[in-house]
């Protein structure tokens, strides 16, 4: 590329972290500061809409100073703002969306809205480059998506959950459990010292669908703890988490296996912050290990929710001059293609 | 000094520029549109309207609230990134008080409010006097009926201003008689126009810090003090 690598400063506010990220040429990183409110949220059992949006306004200006500071960058060589539109929480995604309108006006840049999920994509670029055609596996609290992409800014949803995501049905059975919010990742612990005793259902819908569906799972198991409770029956937890965690990723691993198969992938990319999930990492790297297919799961702080993904996913929009005017909107129930 | 001032805490939106300590430009839409949409837009406008660029603002002026969350977050979360990126001061008014200010001239008390559903409103209590006005009761959510009471032991004319308080007007009358006059629009919409002359009494504010004034805890925080004995923090009059 002949051009100069652009700058892009890149906001996120979708649900219950502050985010801004500096990244160079769409694969370099040059800052990465997140403001989580994951503990103020933690009293509540979830993210509460209302304060989330609060702490957002409280954290906007502070997250941005440091991401300029810590690329040893102004605001003057920046040359695009970028912003997650939706979806997510709309009071939080307003705090992003109208700080960044404000910056691209301030500074006479072009302004650029993102999709979350096509964020969460674009966090492995700052890995390693895409080869196309690709398959994206994302699960997080809101989302269980599988995505095909041709090309950069191509997204074909091939499969998506039809109830629950993956993450909310964590929460859920969490909850089941007496366990802390957010559920996932305490599950995820305990999962390793069970066993897979209560064989729950495996929900793989109609033969060939890429479809996913978790709710029938999560009611099982609750039915399975007021069964063994009511019998007065021992059980361990750690067992249930065990059982419930097998399902789960059996279910992801086996569509997203179909999927590679048929489409005929190069790269499948694991995304959003379920992908922290261990076993759900080890059952993809057993099955991927020996296929022509190249798996990329990107660190943990890329998994989680972060304004550099919005920043790398934004380069392909920049070099498209798919911009937004000032009259931008924060857009909850975003499509994303 | 160029100053820019914003209110977006209710439905009405208002955007003006001074230029040179003069108003220059002002823009007060009442339709029902997303402040989201329309502020920043709107801002552009009345800047391109009185030939400024960003660059050349000194101050930017914005109603802290009460008012609706999500609409003063707008206005804020503009005012506090656009003070913060360009390194200019920024100044908070109290979105009732600007409200009020539309009597600045009118001697006498001013009681602005606006509706907070259920029976409550924000409210505060205003006395103008030859274009000053001196704050009688700080900005408070309480019920209408609670706060007319306090009004009806003042024995006072009092005149009432809201953009959206249509539901109280009965209430006001049945309660103040001929004490209370109501005012009609479009002397009850609030002009960002106003805000300068307000803010030169107010101190500077910290950008990083500044936020809202949103009076009331949220719903949920309120539900958890409740479960667990501990005293509602809002503020009463
Ligand atoms: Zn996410």
């Amino acid at each position: 590329m002949n051009q100069k690598d652009e700058i892009i400063l890149a906001l996120e506010t979708s649900c219950d972290e502050t985010a801004a990220a500096i990244v160079k040429g769409g694969n370099q990183l040059l800052s990465n500061v997140v403001a989580t409110q994951m503990e103020i949220h933690q009293k509540f059992g979830g993210v509460v809409p209302e304060i989330a949006s609060r702490h957002h306004i409280e954290q906007i200006t502070l997250v941005i100073d440091q991401a300029l500071e810590e690329a040893n960058l102004t605001i003057n060589e920046v040359d695009a703002i970028a912003v997650t539109e939706g979806p997510g929480l709309v009071g939080a995604l307003l705090v992003g969306v109208n700080a960044a309108k404000t910056l691209a006006y301030a500074h006479g840049i072009p302004l650029i809205g993102v999709h979350h999920i096509a964020g969460h994509i674009y966090a492995n670029r700052l890995e390693k480059e895409f080869q196309f055609p690709l398959l994206s596996l994302v699960v997080s609290g809101g989302h269980t998506e599988l995505i095909y992409m041709k090309e950069h800014g191509d997204y074909e949803v091939i499969g998506e959950t039809r109830d629950d995501a993956a993450g909310e049905a964590y929460d859920k059975v969490a909850k089941a459990l007496n366990l802390p919010y957010p559920g996932g990742p305490v599950i995820d612990q305990i999962a390793h010292e069970g066993n897979d005793i209560y064989d729950f259902p495996r929900s793989w819908l109609e033969p060939g669908s890429y479809d996913f569906s978790f709710s029938g799972l999560k009611t099982a198991v609750i039915n399975k703890l007021h069964q063994l409770k009511q019998k007065g029956e021992e059980f361990r937890i750690e067992d249930i988490a065990a059982s419930f965690q097998a399902s789960v990723v059996d279910v992801l691993v086996e569509k997203t296996y179909r999927a590679t198969e048929e489409l005929g992938v190069n790269q499948l990319i694991v995304a959003g912050g379920v992908s922290a999930n261990k076993g759900l990492r080890v059952e993809l790297e057993k099955r991927f290990n020996e296929m022509d297919v190249e798996l990329m799961i990107p660190p943990l702080y890329l998994c989680t929710d972060n304004a550099a993904m919005i920043g790398a996913a934004a380069s392909i929009q920049y070099h498209n001059q798919n911009y937004k005017d000032l009259s931008l909107n924060a857009n909850p129930g975003l499509i994303l293609g | 000094m160029n100053v820019l001032g914003i209110d977006t805490s209710n439905q009405p939106m208002s955007v003006a520029v001074y230029k040179d300590d003069t108003l220059a430009a002002e823009l007060t839409v009442n339709v029902k549109r997303n402040h989201s949409i329309q502020l920043m837009p709107s801002v552009e406008q009345v800047m391109k309207l009185a030939d400024l660029e960003p660059k050349s603002l000194d101050e930017i002026v914005v109603s802290e609230g009460p008012g609706s969350f999500t609409g003063i977050r707008i206005g804020m979360t503009t005012a506090k990134t656009l003070a913060w990126t360009l390194n200019i001061p920024i100044k908070t008014v109290s979105s009732l008080k600007l409200l009020a200010s539309n009597l600045i001239y009118q001697d006498g008390l001013v009681c602005p409010y606006f509706d907070a559903r259920r029976g409550n409103v924000y409210t505060s209590l205003y006395r103008c006097n030859k274009g000053e006005i001196i704050e009688i009761e700080k900005d408070c959510n309480l019920t209408m009926i609670e706060w007319l009471e306090y009004l009806k032991s003042l024995d006072e004319i009092i005149y009432f201003t809201s953009p959206n308080g249509e539901n109280f007007e009965p209430l006001i009358k049945d309660e103040l008689g001929t004490k209370a006059i109501v005012v009609n629009q479009p002397f009850n919409l609030p002009r960002a126009g106003l805000l300068f002359a307000l803010s030169q009494y107010e101190a500077e504010t910290p950008i990083h810090t500044v936020k809202p004034n949103y009076i009331r805890i949220t719903q949920a925080e309120a539900n958890w003090n409740k479960q667990h004995g501990e005293g509602n923090q809002n503020e009463s009059c």
